[in-house]
């Protein structure tokens, strides 16, 4: 611009070429300026779309896992179903986007073109179901219910169905081995959520949009190791798809197996004895309601004595696993989940919590004796204990005189352990306690692991209750307000019962710990927290946290970790303590509340031990708890509204351990005809290739227990007619309270 | 043509008076060449075709199975490029003045052609003459060269004998009424972008030719104007429409018409500083950019060469648009002048526009980048503008 020639022209043509100039070099700067911006300044986030542009991922699903039962059964494997699936980015490099070929498959898996496009269809915002979700480079499933003849059609004429594959794939199944159903223990799988593929987006294990996960049980628990990890090999792509290289590929892992201490017929045993004493049990009479017995719900645990290991868990009622398999229909879910259904997802065993009736009675026992009072005693039983006006009485206020710790635990004397509670609660201040009130009653309830989860190996455990002054407090000021504004001095029972509650509910009441001493009031624990206690006491004192899981074993058998018992305390009593106790136990079902169940019973051979619970729940029947071991096993069965412990459950639990130890009615002992004599310890054997080996289990293991006569492979029979009659002597313990107790401060 | 400068610059000292030596004599076509123009012309024209044979060595169906067809070609095309440059050096921009009646007749009748059955549609555009072996003309890049020389001779006409100091009125409404002609039948093709380009070229022209301010300011109203009432009447097709609805918001149909702009930004955008080496850009190996060897050529060089070779194109279009301003200043004849201008005008928006709508800061047209992109009749018409320029420096009086 500085040598502007002379030109001769005018100065207004070249003042006009150098605003042209100037115009020009501005335009070039813009470029320039945003060629910068776009590179320099965005070229980080650019780079990492276009990255995303061009990789794609397929993913090879890995094989669940199997859950084996202790011998190697499996309780859960995968079944192999023909799946016939669409290549999308083969469909669409077809002139008419692969219509044409879709035509020919509907024909031939009998289905309408319709169904089969919508199937290949990618879910968006406008597109109502059914449509595809999942990656569109994924091969999208049309039906995983082909036949072979379909399947085989398909691979002839590959030539005719380009894109199409008909492969075998696994599907979850769960095949109730000799019709031990499990439900409730193996769990359940439903597809992952949006949120949680969001969630494990950036973890080692990121979950692909075609994956199930555990919902529950151990499905849920092990769903990290069942899972495995899905293969993927991430492709470059071009813009239509078509590939172009392979980036990297990682191979898929299968899922590890799981084996449980589990025994298929063990469990079945226990599945189909439940059942059918409560079935039993809605056949009798309930003097109190009027009514035959509801016996709505129940649950049994048979636990390793000595390690905590769970062998049977059923509980009732239940439901068949495999309805959630390939998606769960609406109506099934509605079965199982609505209001009607009574629950059956539910493991009662963990997940159903109670008032214990008197087999609690063991850890007051042991308070006791860990507050000073000598076992033997003498302590007085009689009829009835009053507090003030209040009169609590002995079951069928029978009295049996003075008695020591021991023969109060065998006849499940009320008033024996009313009196030392109530003499604690006043050495403790009452209702003003004092500052280190001992409240030894309830320490010991913690110490036995009461009120907190046992560890157990299954989600969603409940922790049960401990009623203490601490609870009382909280629970008071939770509830309060809505007890006083109810609470009404002179209304119904329930109003009377919230007037007094918002006057002092605050406060550890007389009456309070009195009913706690039998596993009455407030009290609530879980069949699998008594199950723990009582194999504490078969066992010498260890509170083990029960587990199903016993060891993880690699899909090619080489890799086994062993899942080893673990324990969270120690009961707190002396050994002495503890055998005193256990004899009196052994004394309950010999000559005691059990003892009409357990008539014949070869107690040299295998000594039993035993406490009968009936507790009471306000608006409801009475819970039946049965609460047994031997040096191996001990077994706690429930059932809700059930009527007494020993008259609902007693017969179930003694099937049980007749089968266990191939014991017949008549007390002779068959070895061959014994399941479980003694727990399984060996692990089941997985080989290199994937196949486990398993023992064959019979169609029906409870079948064969009651038809045994006719099947000399299957343990004697049990004859239910040949039981004892309940005598006055040996019924259940049944603890009446005087209705409307609480109205009176102790 | 490395060759030469380094022969130029060796022997232009020898003492011998050999044919090298009067070549280079001080009022030899040589030494008068506006070599910066040249040469930055010559290596936009080989960097396209690297950037053109990385667009196109895997599209199999575009390059009829051989990777070096466009390679080839877009070769082939800057050969026959500098022959047409040279072939107009030699004729000389004043001796074509007496031809320019019959160019501009023939380009006029050529864009015709377009709208008989002989012409054929790409890309929505029926700009285009198939010719046999493959060949296709687009006649609208030579019309660009034939409005500004059809224009600059009416307007010089007078001014240039000395009558008059500026193009009078009627003066202007000829060269107007030449320039909208061939406009009006370009845009029934429709071919919006090179109408633009004409448009822009028109202004150009007419600022150079001192024309009255009126006449200016009257056109740019009239431009937009017009092309306020093509967007109301309707007049452009929903494609148009849709380019610039994208160009507003890209995000606004990223599978649709905003895909070329969103894939382009994201191709140059990833590029960074250096780029990803040449043959080495997933957007481009994986064909995300639509039209790339053509249209988006920009966005391989943007992608494989980074800001550097980005930045680089823009300097080497810099180079020649500068060279050429200064061209249009230093020339004594207002002929030369309002060529010269004409061609900054038309050079300088199709770059603007072309890598202005790979950025994103433009709306999608179908304009090629001058020397990169792959197209014959643009390379030619690119190159007898350049022909264009080095006659009116060469002929310019020796005083300069």
């Amino acid at each position: 611009m500085t040598n502007i020639p002379e030109t001769g022209r005018s100065s207004r043509v070249q003042i006009r070429l150098v605003v042209i100039q100037v115009l020009v070099l501005s335009l070039l700067l813009t470029l320039g300026g945003r060629l910068w911006y776009l590179q320099i300044r965005e070229g980080a986030a650019y780079a990492k779309e276009a990255s995303g542009n061009h990789v794609q991922q397929v993913v090879q699903p890995a094989v669940r896992g199997s859950i084996l039962d202790a011998r190697g059964v499996a309780l859960a494997d995968n079944e192999t179903r023909l799946v016939v699936s669409a290549s999308r980015t083969d469909l669409l490099k077809m002139k008419d986007d692969g219509k044409e070929v879709l035509v020919k498959l509907a024909k031939v898996l009998g289905m309408t073109p319709k169904e089969v496009q919508e199937k290949v269809r990618l879910c968006d915002a406008e597109t109502p179901q059914p449509c595809w979700n999942g990656s569109p480079y994924q091969p999208i499933p049309i039906t995983d219910e082909a036949t072979a003849k379909q399947a085989l059609q398909i691979r002839e004429r590959a030539e005719d169905f380009p894109g199409i594959t008909a492969e075998p794939e696994a599907v979850r199944r769960y095949p109730s081995p000799g019709k031990a159903n499990t439900a409730q223990v193996l769990g359940y799988l439903s597809p992952v959520t949006d949120d949680e593929i969001k969630k494990a987006q950036n973890t080692n294990s990121p979950y692909l949009r075609s994956d199930q996960v555990g919902r529950s049980g151990l499905e849920r628990q092990y769903d990290k190791a069942l899972r495995g990890k899905a293969g993927v090999t991430r492709y470059e792509v071009d813009n239509l798809g078509r590939v172009i290289g392979q980036a990297e590929a990682d191979p898929a892992h299968p899922g590890d197996n799981l084996v449980t201490s589990i025994d298929s017929r063990v469990q079945r045993i226990a599945e189909y004895q439940l059942n059918e004493a409560m079935k039993e049990a809605r056949k009798q009479h309930d003097r109190n309601t009027g009514t035959n017995y509801k016996a709505d719900s129940g649950a049994v645990v048979v636990m390793e004595a000595k390690t905590g290991r769970v062998v049977a868990m059923a509980s009732n009622p239940t439901y068949d696993p495999n309805a959630w398999v390939g998606g769960i229909s609406a109506k099934d879910y509605a079965r199982l989940t609505g209001k009607s259904s009574n629950y059956p997802l539910l493991n009662r065993a963990i997940q159903g919590q109670s008032a214990p009736g008197s087999i609690f009675k063991v850890i007051p026992t042991a308070a006791a004796v860990n507050a000073g009072y000598s076992f033997n005693g003498p302590y007085e039983c009689s009829s009835s204990y009053s507090i003030g006006g209040q009169v609590f009485k002995n079951f069928e206020s029978k009295g049996y005189g003075p008695i020591s710790l021991g023969r109060a635990l065998e006849v499940s004397c009320d008033t024996v352990f009313y009196r030392l509670s109530h003499e604690e609660w006043k050495r403790d201040g009452g209702t003003k306690p004092k500052k280190n009130a001992n409240d030894w009653f309830y320490k010991t309830a913690h110490q036995f692991g009461l009120g907190k989860e046992t560890g157990i190996d299954l989600p969603n455990e409940v922790t049960g209750r401990v009623p203490d002054r601490q609870w009382k407090l909280n629970y008071w000021k939770a509830n309060k307000d809505a007890w006083c504004r109810t609470g009404k001095r002179d209304g119904s029972y329930a109003e009377k019962i919230a007037y007094e509650n918002c006057l002092e509910g605050n406060r550890m009441r007389a009456g309070d710990s009195v009913n706690y001493s039998i596993g009455q009031g407030d009290t609530l624990v879980t069949p699998i927290q008594m199950a723990t206690i009582y194999s504490a006491i078969s066992n010498g004192g260890t509170l083990y946290n029960p587990s199903v899981g016993k060891a993880v074993i690699s899909a090619d058998g080489k890799t086994v970790t062993p899942i080893k018992p673990e324990a969270h305390g120690k009961l707190p009593m002396s050994q002495k303590t503890r055998s005193e106790i256990s004899d009196a136990l052994a004394g309950v079902a010999t000559r005691g509340t059990a003892a009409w169940r357990f008539g014949g019973w070869p107690q040299d051979k295998i000594p039993m031990h035993a406490k009968t619970g009936t507790a009471e729940v306000y608006g409801k029947q009475t819970t039946s708890w049965f609460a047994t071991y031997t040096k191996d096993y001990s077994i706690v069965m429930t059932i809700s509204q059930g009527g007494t412990g020993s008259g609902a459950s007693g017969p179930a639990v003694r099937n049980i351990y007749n089968a266990l130890y191939g014991v017949s009615e008549d007390g002779a002992i068959d070895a061959k005809k014994a399941l479980l004599p003694t727990p399984q310890k060996a692990l089941p054997k997985v080989k290199t290739d994937g196949t486990i080996s398993s023992p064959k289990v019979s169609k029906d293991p409870a079948k064969d227990q009651r038809a045994g006569k006719k099947d000399p492979n299957a343990p004697d029979p049990l004859q239910p007619a040949t039981a004892a009659p309940p005598t006055p002597e040996n019924r259940d313990t049944r603890r009446r309270r005087r209705r409307g107790s609480r109205r009176w401060p102790a | 043509m490395t060759g030469g400068v380094n022969s130029f610059q060796v022997s232009g000292y020898g003492p011998e008076r050999t044919g090298w030596t009067r070549l280079l004599a001080r009022d030899s076509v040589a030494r008068r060449l506006d070599w910066p123009i040249l040469l930055s012309a010559t290596a936009l024209s080989l960097l396209g075709t690297l950037l053109v044979y990385s667009a196109t060595r895997n599209r199999t169906e575009l390059n009829q199975g051989d990777p070096y067809y466009f390679l080839v070609r877009h070769l082939l095309n800057t050969g026959i490029g500098l022959a047409l440059m040279a072939g107009t050096i030699w004729l000389g921009h004043r001796a074509l003045r007496t031809a320019v009646p019959v160019l501009y007749g023939f380009s006029v009748l050529l864009i015709l052609l377009v709208l008989t059955p002989l012409g054929s549609t790409i890309n929505g555009a029926h700009s285009w003459i198939k010719l046999p072996g493959g060949f296709s003309l687009q006649p609208s890049e030579f019309v660009k060269v034939t409005i500004i020389l059809g224009m600059a001779m009416l307007l010089a006409a007078r001014v240039d004998a000395g009558d008059k100091q500026y193009p009078d009125h009627r003066t202007v409404v000829q060269a107007l009424g030449l320039a909208a002609v061939p406009m009006l039948i370009v845009m029934l093709m429709p071919d919006l972008g090179s109408v633009m380009v004409m448009v822009i070229i028109v202004l150009g022209v007419l600022l150079a030719s001192g024309a009255s301010n009126r006449w200016v300011f009257g056109l740019l109203g009239a431009g937009t104007l017009g092309a306020v009432s093509v967007w109301q009447l309707g007049i452009l097709d929903d494609y148009q429409i849709a380019r610039f609805a994208a160009f507003a918001n890209p995000e606004l149909d990223p599978a649709g018409v905003g895909y070329n702009t969103n894939q382009a930004r994201i191709a140059i955008g990833s590029g960074g500083l250096t780029g990803s080496g040449l043959f080495h850009g997933s957007q481009t190996t994986g064909q995300f950019v639509p039209e790339q060897q053509t249209d988006f050529v920009f966005t391989v060089a943007g992608e494989e060469l980074g800001f550097l070779g980005g930045g680089l194109i823009i300097l080497l279009l810099g180079i020649v648009l500068w060279r050429a301003c200064r061209i249009a200043r230093e020339t004594t004849d207002l002929y030369g002048t309002i060529v010269a201008a004409g061609i900054v005008a038309w050079f300088a928006f199709q770059t603007f526009e072309n890598v202005g709508m790979t950025l994103g800061i433009m709306p999608v047209t179908g304009l090629p980048l001058p020397f990169v992109s792959y197209g014959g009749s643009s390379m030619f018409a690119v190159w007898i503008a350049v022909g264009l320029l080095q006659s009116i420096r060469v002929q310019r009086p020796m005083s300069a």
